[in-house]
């Protein structure tokens, strides 16, 4: 088995770990209630979807 | 006819996920509406919809494919009995999926698939008849060519008919 040879500097980590990033998630507005929403997904403030109603999108610890 | 998937199934083995197919595909017909995951629900489409289409169908032999995969007898016969007829005039597309976003605990994407059981839309309905009717015509080209030159004598008597029946309700007032 491949075992490191040498102990990995704190530079070179964090020179790695630099480049993982985080992405912003795609939001749109909601049609009914105007709140933030993933596009494609029900939203889960008013759980309007295309004119249709899911109560099961709804997320209590949702706020906004 | 679906595709085969490619890739693990669902639950493990082939056998479980037969057994979870099965079992969505009875709670869906029972329940109309179903929560679950989206790779569950993107499985399970194909094989509802193939079951609604033997539902169709609605022969003892189509009946038996079903009770093949959907054992409970009651299921069976509301899939038969009320469900069939309530997609008649659809030509696929029974169920309808709609992502509700990740659940918690572990935040799998979930979502919720549902059967179509609303009328079809104005525009649907009208693109079907247009179809039909085109396909009908299609054959009967060369027949209706050659009755049009009889339907038009009594077209030309009608108008005629139309005004001596509206000078009698004229006739009537005065």
């Amino acid at each position: 088995m491949a075992v490191p040879k040498r102990k990995m500097s704190r530079s070179n980590t964090r020179a790695r770990r630099s480049q993982w990033k985080a992405t912003a998630t795609a939001l749109t507005t909601c049609t009914q209630c105007k709140g933030n929403t993933r596009p494609h997904i029900a939203c889960p403030t008013c759980g309007n979807y295309n004119g249709r109603q899911y109560a099961e999108a709804v997320r209590t610890e949702h706020a906004g | 006819m679906p595709t085969p998937t490619k890739g693990p199934r669902l639950g493990g083995g082939p056998a479980h996920e037969r057994l979870i197919l099965a079992n969505l595909a009875t709670s869906l017909f029972e329940h109309k509406r179903i929560t679950t995951t989206e790779a569950k629900a993107k499985r399970l489409r194909p094989l509802a919809e193939r079951l609604i289409t033997f539902a169709k169908r609605g022969d003892l032999p189509a009946r038996r494919r079903v009770l093949t995969v959907v054992k409970s007898k009651d299921v069976v016969h509301v899939l038969f009995t009320e469900i069939a007829p309530a997609v008649a005039e659809r030509q696929g597309g029974y169920t309808r999926i709609t992502k509700i976003g990740p659940r918690k605990g572990d935040n799998a994407p979930m979502a919720v698939i549902e059967l179509v059981l609303e009328p079809l839309s104005p525009k649907q309905a009208t693109v079907r008849e247009a179809e039909k009717a085109t396909k009908k015509a299609a054959p009967k080209k060369a027949a209706k060519k050659a009755d049009e030159a009889v339907v038009e004598t009594p077209a030309d008597e009608a108008p005629v008919a139309d005004e001596v029946v509206a000078d009698a309700v004229e006739a009537d007032k005065a």
